[in-house]
């Protein structure tokens, strides 16, 4: 059995007591690549921002005994104020507030850090840009080199590819699978099975509930798939309790 | 008239428009950088509100201690803008109603209170006083209390730069890394309500808040980098400050309202001249190669 990074024990997730994730059970595990995959509100987003304590769980247990700053996370519609006045190195040197916190220096190597993670994602040439002027493709590329800098041991990513055409795709994904050599845990929601079956050996499929999770051959069969579908479509506004419920 | 019987005598000759014209630098070093981060948090209206909410404050030390008495009405200006501040954070914490409504909400009773306040007892002309302000009368103790103000508000700033920044640019980054995201916030409103008690009675409660937004305003036309735009807010405070107390001495207008009219001058020009401005639109640069 491999050590997890996350474990989900019977976690609810619930808005005004309707649940978005229901009993879910199962271990992310330490060092894997995971998809996350599942038709428009199945609870993706929702289990992300509950494993990053935005969300307390209504029932259930999420472990994972990380500090906050060992997670870095991609929101997918990130409440970014992109109209403020900052470059691109400074918003990628956000990325060590793990060694600056909030009143510490920048030191030679964060900056050498930040530098060398804009090289990586093609953005040399850009430190001194705001951000504003940015295209979102790009802006994507500053905000992926910023978890490179945050050198996560776990890294969750909510749609990171959406709108983003199919080089820079590429070359982030490359960005993940480096992460992924180098032995820290990524989590990724998707849309695109290609991309799944191609890249993630595996994958949690959800509906609300969960369908299936493991190897992405298994999970992302067309029978599990027509299940999700068909229970993204229930959604009752006079549900009883659940009688699972504690 | 020489440039120097304009520009210079006033200063040299009377004492009053010196200490004015100090107070006016204190008020654009603490009020300016306040006033961008207040815009660049869209608060601009949250600051309005709060300088309605000093009132009721100010009011009742200005009962308690008699006269216009600085110190017991900043006191009380403090205590008045401070709990409206945190009241509303509680409201819209526990209830779904959103910040700058209950703010709305707060800062109308506190005003109606002020003025209830006021009337009970003063003249009309001291109502006018809390209102408008009295620039000209400031005396060494009022300078020193905004002096002070604006040290600890610059030092503030100084100390909670980054997390500041962080929390007005991507406020889900830093609750994503444990960074305690609403204390600083208090600390900045914390920081809006001594500015506004500063500046209040060079200013009065309502132009108080004329001095943060409309150099903040100017300085969003020119500035693209966060760190000129807190320079050029400062400037153009600054700047208003000397040339509407300049103005208000030769034309001899009440000094307060001047002083925001030649902010809102400058911010007049700015929107004509500035690069993203209106003239940009008619007489465009041509565009480069690539
Ligand atoms: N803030 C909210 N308040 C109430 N309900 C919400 C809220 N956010 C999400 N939901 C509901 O919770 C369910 C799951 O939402 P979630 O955002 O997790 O879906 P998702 O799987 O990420 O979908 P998508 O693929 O569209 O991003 C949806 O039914 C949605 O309507
Ligand atoms: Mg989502």
């Amino acid at each position: 059995m491999r050590t997890p990074a996350v474990s989900l024990s019977n976690l609810t997730v619930t808005y005004d007591r309707h649940p978005a994730v229901h009993h879910v059970n199962g271990q992310i595990a330490e060092g894997s690549l995971t998809a996350i995959a599942g038709p428009n509100g199945a609870g993706k987003s929702t289990l992300l921002k509950a494993i990053i304590g935005e969300l307390r769980p209504a029932e259930g247990r999420i472990e994972h005994g990380l500090r906050r700053t060992e997670i870095g996370y991609l929101p997918q519609a990130a409440e970014i104020n992109r109209r403020f006045p900052i470059s691109v190195l400074d918003t990628v040197l956000l990325g060590t507030w793990k060694n600056t916190g909030a009143f510490g220096g920048v030191s030679g190597k964060d900056r050498a850090d930040a530098m060398h993670a804009l090289q990586a994602v093609g953005l040399q040439g850009f430190e001194r840009r705001s951000i504003g002027s940015l295209s979102a493709g790009q802006f994507q590329r500053v905000l992926f080199a910023r978890l490179l800098v945050q050198d996560a041991k776990v890294i969750l990513l909510d749609e990171p590819f959406t709108a983003i055409d199919a080089r820079t795709t590429r070359d982030l994904l490359e960005i993940v699978r480096n992460w992924h050599g180098e032995g820290r845990t990524v989590v990724a929601v998707l849309h695109d099975f290609e991309q799944v079956r191609q890249h993630f050996p595996e994958t949690l499929l959800i509906a609300r509930e969960l369908i299936a999770w493991g190897p992405t051959i298994e999970v992302m069969s067309v029978a599990n798939l027509s299940r999700a579908r068909a229970m993204a479509e229930r959604w009752d506004e006079n549900a009883a309790v659940c009688e699972d419920a504690a | 008239m020489t440039a120097y019987d304009i520009f210079i005598a006033p200063m040299m000759d009377y004492g009053f428009m010196r200490r004015a014209l100090v107070a006016c630098l204190c008020l654009a070093l603490g009020s300016g950088p306040i006033g961008v981060f207040l815009m660049m948090r869209r608060m601009s209206l949250m600051g309005d509100a709060l300088s309605h909410a000093v009132l009721p404050g100010a009011a009742i030390g200005y009962l308690v201690a008699g006269s216009l008495s600085l110190t017991a009405m900043g006191l009380g200006g403090l205590i008045a803008g401070l709990s409206v501040a945190v009241l509303a954070g509680i409201v819209s914490r526990f209830t779904n109603l959103a910040e700058d409504a209950s703010f709305a909400s707060f800062y109308l009773t506190s005003l109606a209170l002020g003025v209830l306040i006021v009337s009970l007892r003063g003249s009309n002309i001291d109502l006018l006083h809390v209102l408008f302000g009295t620039i000209l009368a400031i005396d060494e103790e009022a300078l020193i209390q905004i002096g002070l103000i604006t040290s600890l508000t610059l030092l503030v700033i100084a100390a909670i730069y980054r997390p500041l920044v962080a929390e007005c640019f991507d406020p889900g980054f830093l609750k994503a890394v444990g960074g305690r995201g609403p204390l600083y916030h208090y600390i900045f409103l914390l920081m809006v309500v001594l500015n506004l008690v500063a500046s209040f009675q060079a200013l009065g409660t309502l132009m108080a808040v004329g001095l943060m937004m409309l150099p903040a305003a100017t300085a969003q036309l020119w500035a693209r980098t966060l760190s000129t735009m807190l320079l050029i807010a400062f400037g153009s405070a600054l700047v208003s400050g000397y040339v509407g107390l300049i103005a208000s001495y030769h034309l001899e207008l009440a000094s307060g309202p001047t002083i925001i009219m030649t902010a809102a001058c400058l911010y007049g020009c700015s929107i004509l001249v500035a690069p993203s401005g209106i003239m940009r639109r008619f007489f465009p640069l041509p565009h480069l190669k690539g």
